[in-house]
């Protein structure tokens, strides 16, 4: 790791140079960006971009924190897993705090249930393997990012033939969140800025719909400050001059036709179903259900489970937020019954969602 | 005499004579002060011809018990020693309370316990009395280790994090998040290939340095769990005062900057346990800086920042200038600290 020097893409001077070459192409147009990955939400806090791109750009967030996008039916389907006697119910960090209807992974846990996180998909196979007479259940929330190395440990777990381990899949898919956004007349985006980690895998192909139907471009981007803007910038140009392509500004993570190896893991694993999203409801193929093969790894096949009726926070928008109709900030319960300690909607638990993110880097 | 086990069983905690053994065999040996070794219930020892003592208590329970550059052991002496030298005092004694799992190896015991005398040798310190108990197996995590630390105030000495002013220097005496970075590296499931090491080491020394060579000093805070942010934000509240970070500034390891962006960490929230925040009025400001650089564990001090007048109506007050001229909110970690899941 002390190989990874990224001083090149904080360089300052290059920072500047960027952001002068924005406020000149954009002159005094004004347009919305939406940056569909939780992580840019961040790292546009963190930068500090919101205080000196020029007032014309405006930048929403989009459903690209998987917390965030999944639905209470869902979360109430975990919380009955976590109920199942003797069951080890495991998933990534901030998907324990997230509430649902009446309850939380969390909530459960205090009440004894044995909720677990961890680091790695494979660390809940390991967890199996290593306790034979519990049931061990994997909650794999995620996008195209995580989803090959659930399909790994799907095929580890059944390569050592475990009967104890499953996965709650809740797997989805970014292409067709964009399509609902695109298509909503409530939205106006005038640019995507497309997820890093999430086209290291898929490539440039499942966007150009975004052309080819919405005349809309978007450009994949990194991380770093310098990455950041060079995305921006290439969109700011695109939009001005009227030329809505796709294109790929993260050159050093992300390769044009994406990771083949890993989406034939996927492909192999799972297949697509329609999902539930907070906020977009029910799209179809956007999600990732386990393949019949695999049946007996899959959780919501193998316990019969009856999730509580699902009910939704009053007040809470965060299915707003989700679609750049409204910023956080616009939320009535923003900063006041709704904060990261007491988190009425996922985009205010999860440290990549869009409100947690907005609520840390407020004025 | 029979040799002990080889791991720490419920008689250990009993008050017989296997509680005997471990405390002369393991904690005697390791310590040894003259208090200690008195053997009675309280260590008994001279006050300060001061008049003024500074006491402070910590539970240490971090897991993995061993990371590179330190264990918990370290840990617990470095923590106390820090905690109370923050006040200015001249910290002189600890006690040191075990709470042991029933099948603790006895190496890993001696080990710790030699790694304690270690430190508490370091940082000119007697642990004069302690405590052990022992709880059934799965009551604990191995080991659990409290320590208190009692140390002299000097007369004239009053620092406070409510006393900073504006145009005061915020120094940081090194870099930043190596602790957190190097616990992380180890973390079950989480383990990644890393030169990077926990930075636990006592300050009390490099502290006395900079109260002589900066006598109106207003505080000094250890960043530890919540870092550099948490520490920076109860000063600005403590005091009603703004403060402005100088982000290009801030000392932070090529390494640790590479694993805080490959984790999703803030760099300024990750944990520290060998480093030293202090606030100095600006026109002692170079004279702290040359002293932090002279002590041990400050080569690498910097000024970091400035304390201003309060953002009316704001409610940030710490904000992290970029090498960019962009400024952002820089405000306290919710919750617990986790690796990105996307």
């Amino acid at each position: 790791m002390d190989a990874l020097d990224l001083s090149a893409f904080r360089d300052p001077h290059l920072v500047r140079a960027l952001l002068d070459h924005i406020r000149e192409t954009l002159g005094e147009r004004e347009i919305n960006l939406m940056e569909v990955c939780g992580t840019h939400t961040v790292s546009i806090g963190r930068y500090g971009f919101r205080s000196i791109l020029p007032a014309g750009l405006h930048l929403l967030s989009g459903p690209g924190c998987p917390v965030c996008v999944t639905a209470n039916a869902d979360i109430d389907r975990a919380v009955a897993l976590a109920r199942v006697p003797g069951a080890i119910i495991t998933t990534f960090g901030d998907m324990i705090r997230v509430p649902g209807s009446t309850s939380s992974l969390a909530a459960e846990k205090a009440a004894g249930a044995d909720a677990r996180v961890v680091y790695s998909p494979l660390d809940a196979v390991e967890l199996a393997a290593a306790n034979p007479e519990r049931e061990v259940i994997f909650m794999g929330v995620g996008f195209e990012t995580t989803a090959p190395a659930i399909a790994a440990c799907i095929l580890e777990a059944a390569a050592r033939e475990l009967t104890n381990f499953s996965v709650f899949c809740v797997h989805k898919t970014t292409p067709a969140a964009l399509r609902a956004i695109a298509n909503d007349p409530k939205t106006a985006i005038d640019g995507f800025i497309l997820p890093g980690h999430v086209s290291t895998i898929t490539g440039l192909d499942p966007y150009r719909f975004l052309v080819d139907e919405f005349s809309i471009p978007g450009v994949v981007t990194g991380f770093e400050p310098v990455d950041v803007l060079e995305g921006i910038a290439r969109l700011v140009e695109l939009i001005v001059a009227g030329t809505p392509a796709i294109e790929n500004a993260y050159r050093r993570g992300v390769a044009n036709e994406g990771n083949v190896v890993a989406r034939r893991l996927v492909d192999q694993v799972f297949e697509p179903c329609d999902a539930l999203w907070r906020g977009l409801g029910e799209l179809p193929a956007s999600g990732l259900a386990i393949r019949e093969e695999f049946a007996h790894l899959d959780a919501a096949r193998r316990f019969p489970i009856e999730a509580e009726p699902t009910r939704e926070h009053a007040g809470c928008r965060c299915g707003d937020v989700l679609r750049g109709i409204i910023a956080p900030t616009d939320c009535p319960l923003f900063g006041v019954a709704c904060t990261p300690e007491n988190p009425v909607g996922p985009c205010m638990v999860s440290s990549e969602g869009s409100c947690a993110a907005y609520f840390r880097f407020r004025d | 005499m029979p040799a002990m086990p080889n791991t720490v069983l419920l008689g250990h905690g009993s008050g017989g004579q296997m509680m005997k053994r471990i405390i002369d065999e393991v904690f005697y040996e390791a310590f040894g002060s003259p208090e200690l070794l008195a053997g009675n219930d309280a260590g008994v020892a001279a006050l300060p011809a001061t008049g003024r003592i500074a006491l402070s208590t910590d539970s240490f329970v971090v897991t993995p018990h061993f990371f590179p550059g330190g264990d918990i052991g370290r840990l617990a002496v470095c923590g106390t020693v820090n905690d109370v030298a923050t006040s200015g005092a001249r910290v002189r004694y600890l006690s040191c309370g075990f709470i042991l799992e029933e099948g603790f190896p006895l190496a890993d015991l001696r080990r710790i316990c030699a790694s304690m005398a270690e430190a508490a040798r370091e940082a000119g310190v007697s642990i004069i009395t302690g405590d052990t108990k022992v709880v059934e197996r799965g009551g604990a995590d191995g080991v659990y280790i409290n320590t208190a630390g009692v140390g002299e105030v000097p007369a004239g000495i009053e620092l406070s994090g409510a006393s900073c002013k504006p145009s005061d220097i915020v120094l940081l005496s090194g870099t930043l998040g190596d602790h957190g970075i190097a616990i992380m590296s180890q973390r079950e499931g989480l383990s990644f290939e890393t030169t990077i090491k926990s930075d636990a080491a006592p300050l009390n020394h490099l502290i006395a340095a900079v109260l002589e060579a900066a006598p109106h000093t207003r505080c000094f805070r250890d960043p530890t769990r919540g870092g550099l942010a948490s520490t920076l934000n109860e000063f600005a509240a403590a005091s009603n005062v703004s403060i402005e970070v100088d982000e290009e500034a801030v000392p932070v390891s090529p390494a640790v900057r590479g694993a805080c962006e490959m984790l999703g960490y803030d760099v300024f929230q990750v944990a520290n346990e060998g480093k030293m925040v202090a606030v100095v009025p600006a026109e002692e400001a170079n004279a702290a800086l040359a002293a932090m650089q002279g002590a041990p564990y400050g080569a690498n001090a910097a000024i970091i920042g400035r304390v201003g007048e309060p953002h009316e109506g704001a409610h940030a007050q710490v904000r992290v200038r970029t090498a960019w001229g962009a400024t952002r909110v820089l405000d306290m970690l919710v919750g617990e600290q986790l690796p990105r899941i996307c």
